[in-house]
């Protein structure tokens, strides 16, 4: 096919309807033309425009918003041809299905390619569609291919083709290849195999066959099982480290400073606005901001702590309903303040790329990412919080203040600034947790709402003023109500949770780890 | 557009006579002015989404002025705020209504909040428009239902899925109140009545309101999606449990070509807040979308933006309003007068166009002909139309898939029904306009 003739079919896309641009698409792959690859991967992306009066098809090198002009390329060759305003072009618009067409056929023209993972990913995403080409091209690609994970793939890709093919000596080696394979399309293939059809007669004409596949299902039932009991404890470790995030924070200004500070959430909002604001400061730096913002949100939701507790809870030491209130109006005063100051809508705050997506343990369980780094930034900060505790100046003044505040003045502690250190630093920690959901979930005024009743029955499950005892009944809670969910739903294990933490409470007033000794007899 | 605003402002602190140019002078010397009442959320959780009604409405009072009033009489918008409060809501419609005489309302977006200024509209005969997609299974004399029903959004983006996606299995998920409850109630009888969808390949979940730890759900989804026939997620889920529902899915790589999720409550405004990159291929029903391209919406959208500012989004519920504003200052005209009883006779039958190049008619149930677009989500916030019905999609209250409405009917034009919950095969008019 030459140039002109390609270039006359990809300018077909712009008047046709969604199957026809697919078939455009199949008569681009067919025609063999060099320029396939490169137009089929930007239709993909957005990138193939029509323009001019003549309706020319463009490819666009790239549609950044910041751009003002896009570069245009010649389809055929990749040449640039020029630039133009993206008003007088207009878009190939693409569809989910049309996508997910592309999504399978492109990968076949980076089977050769020179990276083993882009070549692992090509084979998976084959894989997702097999059909006689699909399959030509990795029987071609076995002998030429050393990655062993791609080999792997390819394996399973074929021994599924196997299936639908091979005589019964060929399926029943097929099925046993398969039968240490995870995939869903290996799971359904084979449940089919096994069935029976409308009429009464097996899929599989082959006993033996039918057998192995019985027996490879079964294994494969038992390792999703196993993996599926591995799943559900991280989601639970997960939203459990998620609660004892945003609950540490708590521990130190309730338990140690015995104030009921309803303004914590709304210094967990102030942390996830700083994200917000560091990712505005630094926009080339996306990865980085996330880092940035860990040490400013700890600063300014710490200053801001400080400030609350010098100008309003200070005064209000020993009266708890009035600390509640006046904590309670601080929490509205600070919302209203990010409504006028960002406006009452929420705000976008972007995931840094090694925070997204999940890592692939094998095709039965994953991990994602930001869970990941959230259960570590929660493990980081408690073992922070107990080294501040146990090993430095501060950490002795704080424990020697909450005990007994006399004795510690006596002792030359000026307990006064202590105070303020320590509502400081449980301010800052939540800054810290804010950071965290930032990643989780909307960055508005009423982020710091929806978790602040999480966080107090964290607080009083776990046992007052003990960040251990935070830790743990944050993971406790968490693991239990992942562990209820499939069952009872995510309202119904919401309540079953809350309705157990309360009858704790009626057995063990003090919570998993109660403050023992004679401090905790004045409390 | 500024000075354009404090002139208006001036205007109204002003009363009458005082101000005008030349094309209001006229106007302004005719009497009293008409009250268009305004009862939207100006703060709470709701204002996110309900301030931008109220602007429009302004807008289109100010243009309405702009032209020269109405019956020879200026507008005045009167703007209560309900704060998202549900009681509130009915208290301030009473206020509208008594004390200042208000000759139309245009307000409401949730279900809760139309049902608790309901019987305040009936009592002290007011008209309210209500410009939000709502469940249906409603028709009261006193509100025009100018969003969309059931029929005009749930049901044409499930056909939509089954029959040009080819989708074989379905999730259906929802935040856990009345709207997403009877939405799913419909869709789960249509699905099994009218397309023969099993038991097994039906999963319905509700989740609470704010829900953030979507993992569980999202696995379950993922799982349910892998059997090998195509699965797509019906999304009723409110508000902000959307931004970490959509995140987790993208973060457990479940993509929009693998597993679409069709949302009725995810448009330009929601989308507006957040990165849309993990939405992207993500579908949403509407009757209007922003990018839909139209003499009317270029129009109404330049507008909109020169008001409001350049980064402003318009959306589907403020189409609504305003068809449902036009529609009503075409009854006023016809009727004459702002007498509620002469609007509601003059308003059946009556057509004004809508944005998209269509003309909106109103039915004798009080809602609209509505054209229905499916959209996927872009990268800028936009979405793509991607599909559309070939012909505008009548308005249905009483919905034909749930067996106790499939007798019912609302007709307020003919006076031998003239009934919000008639029962075509008794004869009977139940005296309760709702369900």
């Amino acid at each position: 096919m030459d140039d002109d003739t390609f270039r006359g079919i990809v300018a077909e896309l712009g008047d046709a309807n969604f199957r026809e641009k697919e078939a455009i698409a199949e008569r681009l792959l067919e025609s063999g033309h060099p320029g396939v690859r490169d137009v089929l991967t930007a239709l993909m992306d957005g990138r193939v425009f029509i323009g001019g009066q003549s309706a020319v098809a463009f490819v666009v090198e790239s549609t950044a918003e910041e751009l003002a002009e896009f570069t245009l390329l010649d389809p055929a060759n990749q040449r640039v041809l020029g630039t133009s305003q993206p008003s007088e072009l207009s878009r190939v618009v693409t569809n989910n299905q049309l996508r997910r067409f592309l999504r399978t056929v492109v990968p076949r023209f980076s089977l050769a390619s020179p990276d083993a993972e882009v070549r692992l990913e090509a084979v998976q995403q084959i894989m997702r569609a097999l059909d006689a080409t699909a399959i030509e091209l990795l029987r071609a690609r076995v002998g030429l291919e050393d990655d062993e994970r791609v080999l792997y793939e390819i394996d399973t890709a074929l021994a599924l083709s196997m299936l639908d093919e091979g005589n019964s000596r060929q399926r029943l080696s097929a099925v046993n290849t398969l039968s240490d394979r995870l995939h869903p399309e290996v799971y359904n293939r084979l449940s089919v195999l096994v069935g029976q059809a409308e009429d009464g007669s097996f899929v599989e004409p082959d006993a033996d066959v039918r057998r192995a596949a019985d027996e490879a299902l079964g294994g494969i039932e038992l390792a999703r099982a196993f993996y599926y009991v591995l799943e559900t404890a991280f989601f639970g470790l997960s939203l459990g480290s998620v609660l004892a995030l945003v609950a540490i924070g708590l521990t130190i200004t309730f338990g140690v400073m015995g104030v009921i500070n309803m303004a914590h959430g709304e210094l967990m909002m102030l942390g996830a606005y700083t994200t917000y604001v560091v990712q505005l400061l630094m926009p080339g730096h996306l990865d980085l901001s996330v880092l940035v913002a860990i040490p400013a949100a700890f600063l300014v939701a710490g200053s801001a702590g400080v400030l609350i507790e010098r100008t309003i809870i200070r005064f209000l030491y020993g009266r708890p309903l009035e600390t509640l209130l006046a904590t309670f109006g601080v929490s509205l005063i600070l919302q209203q303040l990010v409504r006028t100051v960002f406006s009452p809508n929420n705000r976008p705050v972007v995931t840094p790329t090694w925070m997204s997506g999940s890592l692939q343990i094998n095709e039965a369980f994953s991990l994602t990412y930001n869970r990941m780094y959230i259960v570590l930034i929660s493990l980081v900060v408690f073992g922070v919080l107990l080294v501040v505790f146990k090993h430095t100046r501060i950490g002795l003044d704080i424990r020697a203040v909450s005990q007994n505040r006399l004795m510690a003045r006596a002792m030359g502690v000026r307990s006064e600034w202590v105070d303020a250190m320590t509502f400081g630093l449980g301010s800052g920690i939540a800054g810290v947790a804010g950071v965290a959901l930032s990643q989780l979930t909307n960055v508005g005024p009423n982020l710091g709402q929806s978790y602040i009743i999480d966080s107090f029955m964290v607080v009083v499950f776990g046992g007052v003023g003990n960040i251990w005892g935070t830790l743990i009944g944050g993971m406790s809670i968490g693991v239990v109500n992942k562990v209820l969910e499939p069952f009872a739903g995510a309202v119904l294990a919401k309540i079953l949770v809350l309705v157990a933490v309360i009858l704790f409470i009626q057995r063990r007033p003090r919570g998993l780890f109660p403050q023992t000794g004679r401090a905790a007899e004045d409390v | 557009m500024k000075f354009r605003n404090v002139y208006f402002i001036i205007c109204l602190s002003a009363l009458l006579g005082a101000c005008g140019g030349s094309e209001e002078a006229e106007s302004d010397a005719a009497g009293e002015p008409i009250k268009v009442g305004v009862l939207h959320s100006l703060s709470g959780s709701m204002a996110i989404s309900e301030t931008t009604l109220k602007d429009t409405v302004e807008m289109m009072v100010d243009e309405q002025n702009a032209r020269g009033g109405l019956l020879g009489r200026r507008l005045e918008a009167v703007v209560v705020d309900p704060a998202s409060d549900w009681p509130l809501f009915a208290e301030r419609a009473r206020e509208l209504l008594e004390s200042e005489q208000v000759d139309v309302v245009f307000g409401c977006w949730t279900s809760v909040s139309r049902k608790s200024v309901l019987p305040v509209f009936e009592e002290l005969n007011g008209l309210l428009f209500y410009p939000v997609q709502y469940e249906g299974e409603e028709s009261s004399r006193n509100v025009i239902y100018t969003g969309a029903a059931p029929n005009q959004q749930a049901i044409p983006a499930v056909d939509y899925l089954a029959n040009e996606v080819g989708i074989e299995r379905w999730v259906l998920e929802g935040t856990d109140y009345v709207y997403p409850r009877t939405t799913n109630r419909i869709l789960e009888a249509y699905l099994k009545e009218e397309l023969g969808v099993a038991d097994e390949d039906i999963s319905i979940n509700y989740t609470p309101f704010s829900h953030s730890d979507w993992q569980t759900r999202v696995s379950e989804i993922r799982d349910f999606g892998s059997e090998g026939k195509a699965t797509a997620v019906v999304s009723t889920i409110n508000g902000d449990a959307n931004v970490p529902f959509y995140l987790e899915l993208a973060n457990q790589e479940v993509s929009a070509e693998d597993i679409p999720v069709i949302a009725f409550s995810v448009g330009e405004e929601e989308l507006s807040g957040l990165d849309t990159e993990p939405l992207v291929g993500h579908l949403a029903a509407w009757n209007y979308f922003q990018s839909i391209e139209s003499p009317t919406n270029s129009e109404f959208i330049a507008n909109w933006k020169q008001r409001m500012g350049a980064d402003r989004t318009t959306n589907d519920p403020m189409e609504a309003h305003f068809i449902g504003f036009n529609m009503w200052v075409a009854a006023v005209e016809q009727a004459g007068t702002t007498d509620v009883d002469a609007v509601l006779e003059a308003l059946p039958g009556t057509e004004t166009p809508n944005l998209t190049g269509g003309i909106a008619r109103l039915l004798p149930n009080h809602h609209l002909t509505k054209p229905v677009f499916i959209g996927e989500v872009r990268a800028d916030g936009q979405f793509d139309v991607v599909w559309q019905t070939d012909n505008l999609v009548e308005g249905d209250a009483w919905t034909d898939f749930l067996p106790g409405s499939l007798d019912t009917e609302a007709n307020w034009a003919d006076p031998a029904i003239n009934c919000g919950n008639y029962n075509t095969r008794t004869g009977v008019c139940s005296a309760t306009n709702f369900e």
